[in-house]
C-alpha cells in the first residue's frame, strides 16, 4: 500500500502512522454536551466503501494528513495536508 | 556557539571499498536546523541569501562554495557546513552540528545497496539528481541526499552511527558477493 504524501509523494505505508478517522479533527467546542464528547471520543462509523483517515508521515517529512481511501476495494484516491485545511479554515 | 562534540561519530574510520563503490564518513562540521515562523518565509529568505541561499523547496537541496542547505522535512531545512546567521524572530533553529552522522555513499553499488533498506523509489525520474528526502533507513530516521548519479549522502541520528554503518556494509558486501 503506498500514500501519496502531498510532500514527499508517494511513500511505503511503513513510513506512517496511523491515527484514525478524519472525524478527530472536528473537536467539539469547550461547551460541549457529554454526549457530543463521548460522540467525538468514542463512537466511530465503520464505513464500507470511502473513508478518510488521519496518517502521520512519521519517518517521513513529519506531515499531519487526511488520506481518502477505499475499504473494499483498497484503492487509495489521494490525501491532503491537514495543515492546509486549518489554513483554508481561518 | 562552541561546538563542544569535537569528534565526529565513527573518528578515524577509514573508507569501505567494496568493488569500486565507497562508504565513507564526512565530516559535516556545522548543522542548524531552521524552521520559519508562520508567514515569515521572506524574512528567512532575506538572511540565508548573502549565503547564496534560499530556503530550499520541500524535496531539494542546493550546494555552495562548500556550504549545503537541504530541506529536511515539512517548513525545516538543514544549514550544513558553514556558521549560522542570525535569523532573530523569523525561524527557530536549533543546533544539530553533534546530533548527526553524515555518510557518503558513491559508486555502482550504490543505489542497489540503498534499495535494500529504504522503502522509497530511488529511480532517477523519482528521484533525481539534486533531490532530498526523508525516509526510513532500515528502521532509522535519515536524511538522504542525492549527489550524483550514483553519489549518496546519508545522515543519520549520531547514535546509530555504527549501525548504519554496518547495515550499508553488508548489504554492500552481500551484492558484491552475488555479483562475484
Amino acid at each position: 500500500m503506498k500514500i501519496p504524501c502531498p510532500l514527499c509523494g508517494a511513500r511505503d505505508r511503513r513510513e506512517f502512522y496511523y491515527m484514525g478517522t478524519d472525524d478527530y479533527l472536528l473537536r467539539p467546542s469547550d461547551n460541549a454536551t457529554e454526549a457530543e464528547l463521548d460522540n467525538h471520543l468514542f463512537l466511530r462509523d465503520n464505513p464500507a466503501g470511502k473513508t478518510q483517515d488521519l496518517w502521520y508521515h512519521e519517518t517521513g517529512c513529519g506531515s499531519w494528513m487526511v488520506v481518502s481511501r477505499n475499504t473494499i476495494t483498497h484503492e487509495v484516491y489521494g490525501a491532503e495536508l491537514v495543515m492546509e485545511r486549518k489554513k483554508e479554515a481561518r | 556557539m562552541p561546538e563542544y562534540i569535537a569528534k565526529t561519530a565513527l573518528e578515524g574510520r577509514a573508507p569501505l571499498d567494496v568493488a569500486g563503490t565507497v562508504l565513507m564518513e564526512v565530516d559535516h562540521g556545522r548543522i542548524a536546523s531552521i524552521q520559519p515562523f508562520p508567514a515569515q518565509e521572506k524574512a528567512v529568505a532575506k538572511v540565508l541569501k548573502p549565503l547564496g541561499f534560499g530556503f530550499p523547496a520541500v524535496g531539494k537541496f542546493a550546494v555552495k562554495d562548500g556550504a549545503l542547505i537541504a530541506w529536511s522535512g515539512r517548513e525545516q531545512a538543514f544549514l550544513i557546513g558553514v556558521d549560522c546567521p542570525d535569523f532573530g524572530k523569523a525561524a527557530a533553529v536549533t543546533d544539530q552540528s553533534g546530533a548527526w552522522v553524515s555518510l557518503d555513499l558513491n559508486g555502482p553499488l550504490a543505489v542497489q545497496a540503498l534499495a535494500r533498506y529504504v522503502p522509497m523509489d530511488l529511480r532517477l525520474s523519482a528521484f533525481g539528481v539534486g533531490s532530498a528526502a526523508r525516509t526510513p533507513l532500515y528502521h532509522m530516521s535519515a536524511v538522504i541526499l542525492r549527489l550524483g548519479e550514483d553519489q549518496f549522502r546519508i545522515m543519520v541520528f549520531r547514535s546509530m552511527a555504527r549501525t548504519a554503518w554496518h547495515e550499508m556494509e553488508v548489504a554492500l558486501k552481500t551484492l558484491a558477493a552475488r555479483a562475484a
